[in-house]
């Protein structure tokens, strides 16, 4: 079997075998590939990389060159189209999460968002301390060149899950090897620096 | 590495069988020019089929007798995204074209006078259905894959519908599932100016030993227009004049006047292309629209199609723009077919599925290349010519 990053072995624990599923920001689809050859699915992967598309077309993947942030999935794919809607650490670098997020519920019965925690210990203590906006090494940009233009804590993300009326299903909250802890258990907001969501509309 | 396929003698498949068309008329026989390239394989699964443009003809890569170089010569060859060291390459001149296959510059059988516009109407269906027959004569079975860019492209779509076992792959770019009223528009003021012009004729210019010049190069000129940017017109030529000054009369001032003269003067005379041929073209894109016998739903008309898809776009084409390739992709993703889509950033305009580009050649190769791996015994066929 191939090797595949922690996050994405986490994320295909989630998959059902033969669902559906589309991949939003598929990148060179390795997620994707990896779901077709272990679970059998079926699906298509987005990505407005140029380069990506091109090492996606490359493994035999369905990938659609498209951005985000134009409603592209909606003016595609009608409603419940999807098993899963899988977007890996992109959230964050669209213009509208919470529009995106409608968009991604409406062609799919369940989401799998994964992104980076700006709640953990030490954004908030680069914060409190320096006076700066924090650089870590899951974060390494300048404020003013990140691709993260929406950073969020797990208790915003959730907050806006409650806003929309979303059920979040499962959570897992890992560190920055994708490890989990008991402490990450008991305070994910202070000290976990990813976080995986499962999220489904309130039945 | 030898990257061309040297001199390439055409081929000629004469059809002694008539041909019902959409029309309702009757081709009694006809003639379709083709060029190969690379070899057929074994169980004769390699073969690929490219459909040509509206000015196009059969002679896509390699040079002809007179040192022309084949008009997509770049991405056809071996080594290239289509690589003859694999892959058995085909191109017919379309029925009613004037380079070779039967159209309305050749001679009616029926009166041994030359058609002229006597020819009938022929449709992209009529197309498909001639290179139907060039395929059997061929003796394929399946193509592994169509590619067709603009007009060529949608023939590739009509393939996909009207014989949708006899293709593995459709690679359909720089297309539209039809065309838009500003399409048609353009296409009829284009027309207008070929037969507006006095060596017209009626169409029998070829009867009075005429050639209708003028109104082919207007022709041309608008069509030419149409496949540039605005954009790469303003980096391309901008405002620059050809004499240093400005002369205050109607002469060809600015660069990109002439520019246009010369494409259009290119094309009336050195190309030769017949004008008849020209007014068929543009009628048969103006008539192509698969789904209108389906209720005009692109979803439902494509349903039956079972090749998988790889549909390209490019940014500044404004005569089939992105958004004409979304229409398709959509109706694919409806039918949850197998389909990749990439959308090229270029200046080109709809020129640009012809021009060099490292993002349309990349996505290209990568497809082929998952044609290339599932070819039986590759290596076989994977030696350098």
């Amino acid at each position: 079997m191939s090797h595949i990053s922690p996050e994405f072995k986490l994320i295909s624990d989630w998959i059902t075998p033969n669902s559906r599923v589309l991949d939003l920001g598929c990148g060179d689809g390795e997620l994707l590939k990896h779901l077709i050859d272990t679970y059998s699915i079926t699906g298509y992967g987005m990505e407005i990389d140029p380069n990506k598309n091109i090492q996606a077309i490359e493994k035999g993947l369905n990938v659609i060159q498209s951005d985000l942030n134009n409603h592209d999935i909606c003016e595609y794919f009608d409603e419940d189209s999807f098993d899963f809607v899988i977007m890996t650490q992109a959230l964050q670098v669209v213009s509208r999460p919470d529009e995106l997020l409608d968009d991604m519920l409406a062609v799919g019965k369940q989401c799998i968002i994964t992104f980076p925690n700006f709640g953990h210990w030490r954004m908030r203590i680069q914060l409190l301390t320096k006076g700066r906006m924090p650089e870590t090494d899951t974060l390494p940009y300048h404020w003013y060149d990140t691709p993260n233009i929406h950073m969020c804590t797990f208790n915003d993300f959730e907050d806006l899950c409650e806003e929309k009326g979303l059920e979040v299903v499962a959570r897992t909250v890992v560190n920055a090897q994708h490890k989990s802890s008991f402490g990450m258990r008991i305070v994910p907001n202070w000290l976990g620096e990813v976080a995986l969501y499962k999220v489904q509309k309130k039945s | 590495m030898d990257q061309s396929l040297g001199v390439i003698t055409p081929e000629l498949l004469q059809v002694e069988s008539p041909l019902a068309l959409t029309s309702g008329a009757v081709l009694p026989r006809y003639d379709l020019i083709y060029e190969t390239y690379g070899e057929l394989n074994a169980d004769a699964s390699n073969a690929i089929l490219i459909c040509h443009a509206l000015s196009g003809d059969h002679h896509v890569a390699g040079e002809d007798k007179n040192g022309k170089v084949g008009w997509w010569n770049g991405y056809i060859g071996p080594g290239k995204p289509i690589d003859t060291n694999h892959f058995f390459v085909v191109c017919s001149n379309n029925l009613g074209g004037c380079s070779g296959s039967t159209g309305p510059a050749s001679i009616n059988p029926e009166t041994n006078k030359v058609y002229g516009p006597d020819f009938p109407m022929v449709t992209c269906r009529d197309w498909v259905h001639s290179q139907n027959e060039l395929r059997k004569h061929l003796g394929i079975e399946q193509w592994a894959a169509l590619v067709g860019g603009s007009m060529g492209g949608m023939q590739v779509l009509q393939w996909a519908i009207d014989y949708p076992d006899k293709l593995r792959h459709a690679l359909v770019i720089a297309a539209a599932p039809k065309l838009s009223a500003q399409n048609i528009a353009f296409n009829a003021v284009a027309r207008s100016a070929i037969m507006s012009d006095p060596d017209f004729h009626d169409g029998r210019f070829i009867e009075h030993g005429t050639i209708p010049k003028q109104g082919l190069a207007l022709a041309r000129m608008l069509g030419h227009l149409t496949y540039l940017s605005d954009d790469m017109m303003g980096t391309k030529f901008g405002r620059e004049l050809r004499e240093e000054e400005l002369q205050y009369n109607y002469g060809p001032q600015f660069q990109v006047e002439s520019y246009l003269r010369y494409q259009g003067e290119k094309f009336a005379t050195k190309q030769n292309f017949d004008a008849n041929t020209y007014l068929l073209m543009t009628k048969a894109l103006d008539y192509f629209d698969p789904a209108a016998e389906y209720g005009h739903d692109l979803s439902k008309t494509l349903a039956k199609a079972t090749a998988q898809f790889l549909v390209v776009s490019f940014t500044s084409d404004w005569r089939f723009s992105p958004a004409r390739s979304h229409e398709i992709v959509k109706a694919l993703l409806d039918n949850d077919a197998n389909v990749s889509y990439a959308e090229v950033e270029s200046q080109h305009g709809h020129d640009a599925f012809l021009l060099p580009n490292e993002h349309y050649e990349g996505v290209f190769r990568a497809y082929m290349q998952k044609l290339v791996d599932v070819l039986p015994s590759t290596s076989q066929n994977g030696k350098q010519l």
